[in-house]
């Protein structure tokens, strides 16, 4: 935000927000909710948004960065166009999430947190997705929404990931 | 045999087991042959081994429960059992996996894998509802407190704490404003019984919290639910515009003058949000730190009002006791721990899923008598229960009855119930480094101990675990752990060394055979592995084209060589050999 004229130096349109924003203005204790309903239409927290909601809430943009970081699902940083959750749940530690991890790394070459640089995956791990019967097992986030794929082994892994780019690529041609 | 519908488990589980492109499938196929059956969801089954799980019922009942139908089995579903009238055998669940649930005791899960969860007539069908309307038309608040005292009722999400306390309490407390809490973020990984509750009966939640909120007198209930459980906040919200829409939450309930409303708020992923106030901060918007207690949140909770929470399986099993009576609640389980409890069953068991068995029971029942034993028929070496704050039962120790008490004893916690079953090649050393990275992460930050002392600990284990441990490492954990302990503030620090101390304390060897032999026991740790090639070896030059390092020599057709030198121990070689040639060490 200019410390001069309190207009935000970046003109993002945030049209898609405001309306969050109105429902949310002055109710108590409801910044987590903005924040997540922000990071559903935008993917992520990026610093603008961050100073737009601290404008029109009120609220100082050192406490929204506090908040923002304490939690585990906010991110600030784009993500691709699939968000690999991959659980490392005490379950799927035991029967060899690292390895799984380890392929992704492999066929990827992207570590946790990072993008890959055509943006079709993001890879994340997570705490435990509570499927833990089926451990080892990733939740992966697309455009159609959420699928879990369970008992995972590095041959499935490679398939799933082939399966996905090959579509992703489809479309874009 | 005339079936009239077919019900699909879809639980998170069975989902992700293909139980969708099931359910798509028998649909097709019904209309396909023109059959009038009607295809119906159900909640977690609890064999989540067995998933897709697909019932098919008469007029009389349940006439077979077929087990792993995938969309291409189907069609053997429809055409013979739907259609002509016979048991597809080759789907039909083994008598053995049947004893699964035979051998337990439902009261949490009483309509998990039966009712359908996206329909408030199916809750109401098997008496829903019924108690709550007792409790708001008949009873006091005092009355309603003195059953869920007279059932022993203990809250089931770690702590044990008697629930009739933290209600009278609340109740005791006159304030314009108070609030009824669910705990709904599952924040142990490894247990997923909330999950199956909140997905597969999400009504009995409801009812549970309506007649909490009743006898503490709260005018709002709060569930407070992980982010990362999609499906259960989509049900929930169903649940909760259903109850609405029959009068079962808003104003004026059964027609008495009692208002109260439930609401969802989805966290936002902090292990620490467990702990009560903490879980309040977060849900006025903040970080999630915990703060001092007194005041109690019985006293000055959410928004500085008297404010109750209990977890998800215990407001479950409140309409049960209401239904039944406390006495018939505390005549299950032992003394001092009434009641059932759920576990979820997880790790290297052979039949992973969702148990629920009365409190008392010993550890072998549930690992071995309802679980299967372990993986593979290897050797049972522990179980962890309690998640991070809980710690490991060893083998020597498996006829432990699990209730509260005796569960402590070990140095492990009862927690939320989360049973990690590992074998022989688990590497304890590396389960005590495992829980001390996630509660270093999840640590809040607020007491040095808890954020420095996790810190060190876990560069003490990640060392240990690397082959470059020392003598005395044993020692300092031991000291570090006791200040932590001693110096934390809240549940997390206070209890995050246990699994440590618990491994210390059952598999010292372990952590010896580490630092002064530098070799991981269960031959796991990969720092410490050395690999060979045996005279299994048909030299198909598989693992040589595999090693990145190029460690790998032999010619075709004969025994091939690691190089140690060279070698980086990534195990590529292992895992890619089809003469299981290579040992590791």
């Amino acid at each position: 935000m200019c410390e001069n004229c309190g207009a935000l130096k970046q003109r993002a349109d945030f049209s898609a927000l405001d309306p969050v924003l109105d429902g949310y203005v002055g109710v108590r204790g409801s910044l987590i909710t903005i924040l997540q309903k922000a990071q559903d239409i935008y993917g992520y927290l990026a610093e603008e948004t961050i100073d737009y909601i601290a404008l029109r809430t009120g609220t100082k943009p050192a406490k929204i960065f506090g908040v923002a970081t304490f939690y585990a699902q906010f991110r600030l940083n784009p993500i691709g166009k699939n968000l690999i959750m991959l659980c490392k749940g005490t379950a799927c530690h035991v029967n060899g999430a690292d390895d799984i991890e380890e392929s992704v790394i492999d066929l990827l070459g992207v570590r946790d947190g990072e993008t890959t640089e055509d943006g079709v995956f993001t890879l994340n791990n997570v705490a435990c997705l509570g499927c833990c019967s089926l451990a080892p097992v990733m939740m992966i986030r697309g455009t159609d929404g959420e699928e879990t794929f369970g008992n995972l082994t590095k041959d499935k892994v490679r398939a799933i990931l082939n399966d996905i780019r090959a579509r992703e690529t489809a479309v874009a041609v | 045999m005339t079936a009239t519908r077919v019900v699909v488990g879809q639980g998170s589980c069975g989902v992700a087991s293909g139980a969708k492109k099931t359910t798509a499938a028998l649909e097709q196929l019904i209309a396909d042959f023109g059959l009038n059956i009607p295809v119906e969801i159900t909640g977690c089954v609890g064999n989540c081994y067995l998933e897709p799980i697909v019932d098919v019922y008469g007029a009389d009942g349940l006439q077979a429960r077929y087990v792993k139908v995938q969309a291409e089995n189907a069609s053997a579903i429809v055409e013979r059992h739907l259609k002509a009238g016979e048991i597809a055998d080759e789907l039909l669940i083994s008598e053995v996996d049947g004893e699964f649930l035979s051998h337990q005791n439902r009261i949490v899960l009483r309509n998990a894998g039966i009712i359908n969860p996206e329909s408030i007539d199916a809750y109401i069908a098997v008496g829903g509802y019924k108690p709550a309307e007792k409790v708001l038309t008949s009873m006091t608040s005092e009355q309603v407190i003195d059953e869920i005292k007279v059932s022993g009722l203990r809250g089931r999400g770690g702590a044990g704490f008697p629930t009739w306390f933290k209600w009278d309490a609340a109740a005791k407390n006159d304030a314009d404003e108070k609030f009824m809490v669910c705990n709904a973020d599952e924040g142990d990984p490894g247990a997923f019984m909330d999950r199956s509750v909140l997905e597969g009966d999400p009504h009995s939640l409801l009812e549970g919290m309506l007649i909490g909120g009743y006898a503490i007198g709260a005018t709002e209930g709060v569930i407070y639910v992980r982010a990362e459980y999609p499906l259960a906040i989509k049900r929930l919200e169903l649940a909760l515009e259903q109850a609405r829409e029959r009068g079962y939450l808003g104003k004026g309930i059964f027609g008495t003058a009692t208002n109260f409303d439930i609401r969802i708020k989805a966290g936002a992923g902090a292990f620490v949000c467990g702990e009560e106030t903490a879980l309040i901060a977060s849900l006025e918007g903040e970080r999630g730190m915990p703060r001092l207690k007194p005041p109690f949140p019985a006293q000055k909770g959410f928004w500085q009002k008297p404010t109750n929470i209990n977890n998800v399986e215990t407001f479950a099993n409140v309409p049960w006791i209401i239904e039944r009576g406390g006495a018939a609640f505390a005549a299950i389980g032992t003394e001092k721990s009434a009641g059932t409890k759920v576990f979820a069953l997880a790790g290297k068991i052979k039949k992973g899923g969702l148990v629920e068995v009365p409190m008392g029971q010993p550890l072998r029942d549930v690992i071995f008598g309802i679980g299967g034993g372990i993986k593979n028929d290897k050797e049972f070496k522990a179980v962890q229960m309690g998640g991070p704050s809980g710690g490991c039962i060893p083998a020597e120790l498996i006829d432990t009855p699990v209730d509260y008490e005796n569960i402590t004893k070990t140095g492990a916690i009862v927690g939320s119930g989360g049973m990690i079953v590992m074998d022989e090649t688990t590497c304890m050393v590396d389960m005590a480094r495992y829980f001390l990275d996630f509660t270093r992460n999840e640590s809040c930050g607020k007491c040095n101990y808890c954020r420095v002392g996790t810190k060190r600990m876990l560069e003490i284990l990640e060392r240990i675990t690397a082959g470059e441990g020392r003598d005395g490492d044993i020692e300092l954990l031991e000291e570090l752990a006791q200040k932590i302990k001693d110096g934390s503030m809240c549940g997390l620090g206070q209890t995050a060394p246990n699994p440590v101390l618990t491994t210390i304390r059952y598999f010292r060897n372990e952590f010896e055979d580490h630092i002064h032999n530098k070799h991981c026991t269960a031959h796991s740790c990969r720092a410490l592995l050395t690999f060979e090639i045996t005279d299994k070896c048909v030299g198909c030059t598989m693992c040589a084209k595999n090693c990145p390092v190029e460690a790998i020599s032999g010619k075709p057709k004969e025994q091939h060589v690691i190089d140690a030198e060279k070698c980086i121990k990534c195990g590529k070689c292992e895992s890619s050999c089809k003469f299981s040639a290579i040992t590791r060490d």
